[in-house]
Formats: structure tokens, sequence, C-alpha cells
């Protein structure tokens, strides 16, 4: 078998899981409204202020919301030492990578695109025709987050207190992707236009290659840890 | 065993008096030789120890990459000491510069902290590091431990120019590097005995730093052979 038909048949289990269960994707969604909600309070989210102030709020909702599904991302291998079966079947070490970084993906891009159109309902953005772009660039940071943080979940599998580590671990390689989002993000609301920020999304692509090759280099080490 | 460690403590005995004589050395040169700066005043002999350990850190967390490597190639327990034991001094020459340079901002930019490129960049370093010594301690099998902190140690590294690059499109205040010019040559536009106390500030700093790694490796050596020995009492 390729490594994209293990990745699939992998990915497929995982799927088929989520829809039995419906752990995940119901508490990253529902926490990700709560968060709108939170900030609400938390900031003075003036009509006029609000377009500058989107981006990060948008971006720190993703982050908790990921990290949320992150923290489960292998739960079903935990549960009845079902990794050591895995492990033990002739599997490349990549095409779980790739399954669970896709995986993780495809339910943070569904919260996505309920959380972003919901804000700029309940936040009267009128910027509805920026929406593409918008959509791009949290595409392009959504999935350097999800490789990396794939990654470092597989990393802290083992670890005790796994889910209070996995964000300190996670959160200072991923500034780059913050970084990188929120000002792509922020210039496309105000102009309309990437402009001069185009560098950004280079850097948020270069981001995604480099560590979903090394990813799929090492990730035999990482789960065999 | 113990006629074979001797000349090892001595040799580690003469690089300790060697780093203590130079630090001493370098403490009087840069406090009594140097001249103050033009525009500074006194406050800029900071430099000479701020330069130094944002170098050794540097040094350390490339230590850290090498040892994360060759510890996944080889398994050999001796790189994943020395990438441990790299990552701590890391972290303390780390937190180090960051407070030396507090102490120098505040009289010359007026502010303990700002949200500079180079400041921003040697925290998210501190905060990576941390997190590696972390990850180590909070994982209970010695080998998985070892491997998952190479593993981050590997990663790390290689994001540090994709963080560089993002921080310093971000902002930059911090005043553009005063040695290391592309358009002139370091004794053209630094007081020649500046120079001087900054060559000798970083080698002392240097045989310090190797002498505390050969400590802090051989105290990981000494774990191991605990762990060993208790398992042998065991068997």
């Amino acid at each position: 078998m390729t490594l994209l038909t293990q990745a699939f048949l992998l990915l497929w289990k995982d799927t088929l899981l989520e829809l039995r269960r419906r752990d995940s994707l119901l508490t990253m969604f529902f926490f990700g409204i709560l968060l709108l909600f939170v900030f609400n309070f938390a900031f003075d989210l003036a009509p006029d202020r609000i377009a500058e102030m989107a981006p990060g709020l948008l971006w720190l909702a993703f982050l908790f919301t990921g990290t949320l599904g992150l923290a489960q991302l292998f739960q079903a291998e935990r549960e009845n030492h079902n990794l050591d079966a895995l492990l033990l079947s002739p599997l490349d070490g990549g095409a779980l990578f790739l399954a669970k970084a896709t995986f993780n993906l495809m339910l943070m891009v569904l919260v996505e695109i309920v959380v972003i159109p919901l804000f700029w309902i309940l936040f009267n953005l009128r910027l509805w025709n920026l929406l593409p772009q918008v959509f791009l660039v949290t595409l392009l940071g959504t999935i350097g987050f999800c490789v990396l943080g794939t990654l470092m979940s597989a990393l802290t599998l083992r670890a005790r207190a796994r889910e209070l580590l996995l964000p300190l671990v996670l959160f200072p390689l991923m500034i780059p992707v913050i970084l990188a989002t929120i000002r792509c993000m922020e210039e496309v609301l105000r102009t309309g236009q990437f402009g001069d920020q185009i560098g950004w999304l280079r850097l948020l692509l270069g981001f995604d290659v480099i560590f979903l090759t090394a990813g799929v280099l090492i990730f035999d080490w990482v789960i065999e840890s | 065993m113990t006629e074979q460690l001797q000349p090892i403590h001595k040799r580690k005995g003469i690089l300790g008096g060697l780093a203590l004589a130079a630090v001493l050395f370098s403490l009087c040169w840069s406090l009594a030789v140097a001249p103050p700066d033009a525009y500074q005043g006194e406050v800029q002999r900071i430099m000479y120890l701020h330069l130094p350990s944002i170098l050794i850190a540097y040094l350390s967390y490339f230590l850290v990459f090498v040892g994360s490597g060759l510890y996944l190639w080889k398994r050999e327990k001796r790189d994943d000491i020395l990438a441990h034991a790299a990552a701590e001094l890391g972290v303390l020459f780390t937190a180090l510069t960051i407070i030396e340079g507090s102490i120098w901002g505040r009289p010359t930019w007026g502010v303990w902290w700002t949200w500079d490129a180079r400041l921003t960049l040697t925290a998210i370093l501190l905060l990576i590091y941390v997190g590696y010594l972390m990850l180590r301690s909070l994982i209970e099998d010695e080998n998985r431990a070892a491997v998952a902190a190479a593993v981050l140690g590997i990663i790390g590294f290689l994001d540090i120019p994709l963080i560089h690059m993002s921080v310093y499109w971000w902002r930059t205040l911090h005043q553009p590097p005063s040695i290391l010019r592309p358009d002139k040559l370091p004794w053209e536009n630094v007081h020649p005995s500046m120079l001087t106390a900054l060559t000798i500030s970083f080698v002392s700093f240097l045989l310090l730093y190797f002498y505390l790694l050969s400590l802090r490796y051989r105290m990981g050596e000494m774990r191991q052979e605990i762990i060993a020995r208790r398992l042998e009492r065991g068997a």
C-alpha cells in the first residue's frame, strides 16, 4: 500500500469514529461560539474598531478550539492499547501523521466555516465581499497549525499532564503563523487586498511545507517514543 | 573506576580555574580599562556581558540541535545527555541576556521591556526551550523522554529562522548591530579597547560555558550510572 492509501484509510477510520461519537467536533464548535461571547464582554468592541480587532480575536478563537481538537486527536489510540496495535501493523509513520493532521484540519475548517460568518453577523461587519481572502489566509494558517500541532500532540502523548503541556510547547513554535495570519488579515480587512503583506502568505506557505515534510519524515520516531 | 576518573576531574578543575581567572580578568578590563561610551556613558559596559551571553545561548541551542540529531541517528545516551545539558544552559544564558538587557534598557530607552523584534525573539527562544525542559521532565520513561525531547530539539531549531523572519517583519527598534556591520570592518567603528574588552569577555564566557557544560554533562552521566546500578541490584 502506498503512503497515501494508508493515510486515506486511517483518515476514514477517524472520520467514522467521529461521525459515531461526535466528541471533538461538537465541543470545538461550541467552544468557538462561546469564545465569541466572551470576547464581547472582555473587549469594548465598538463598530468602528471591530474590523481591526477581528483578525486577532478570530485567531485566538481558532488557536483555543484547535488545541482542544489536538488534545483529543490521539484519544482513540490511547484507549485499549490501540496505538500499539497500529504500530505493530506494517504502517508508515508518515501515513499516520498525514491522516491525523488532515483529520484535525477537517475539524478546524468545519468550525471556521461557521465561526467566521457568525463573527461577521454578531459584530455587524459589513465586509462580506472579503470573506474569500479571509478564508484563504485562515486555511493556510490552519494547515500550519495542524501540521505542527499533530507533531506536538504525538510528542506529548505519553507525558503526564499532557493537555497542559501541549499548548506550552506548541504556542511558542506557532508564533510565525500567528503573526503572519493576523497581519495579513488586517491588511485584507483594511484595504481589500494583500498589498505589500503578500510576503506573509509566502512565509505561511513556507511554514506549511517545512513542517509537513519534517512531519512525514520524522513521525516514525515521534510515535515510537 | 576511581583511578580512571581522577585525570578527568583534574582536567575539569583546570578548566574551572581558567574560567574563573578569565572572568575576573575580563571584569577588570571591561570595568576599568575600556572607556565609557561617548553617548551612553557607563551603562554601556553591560554590553560586555550582554553580547557574550546571547552568543553563548545561541551556541547552546545549536548544541541541542546537534545532540538531538545525533541521538535520533545513533541512539547513544551521551548525545542525549549533551542535548539536555546544553538546553538547560541555553535557558540560563537566555534568561541572563533578558535580565541584563532590561537593566540596560531602563536607563537607555526609558523602559524595562519593549516589544522590539530582537527582544521578542529572545523571549520566544526562552519559552521554546523551557517547554523543551518541561517536556523532558513530564515523561516518566527515560528513553521515551529522550526521543521526544530530541524531536522537539530539532523542530525548535528549524523554527528559529521562521520566527526570526516573522518578528523582524513585524517590527524593529533595537539599535542596529554596532560590531558586525556590512559597511565597515569591526575595528573601524568601535574603539579598539572596547573591541578588546568584548573579545576578552567572550572568551571568558566561552571558558565558563564549557566548564558548566562539562559539570552538567558529568551530572547526567552520573544519573545514568545510578539508574544502571539500581537495575543491576534489582535483577
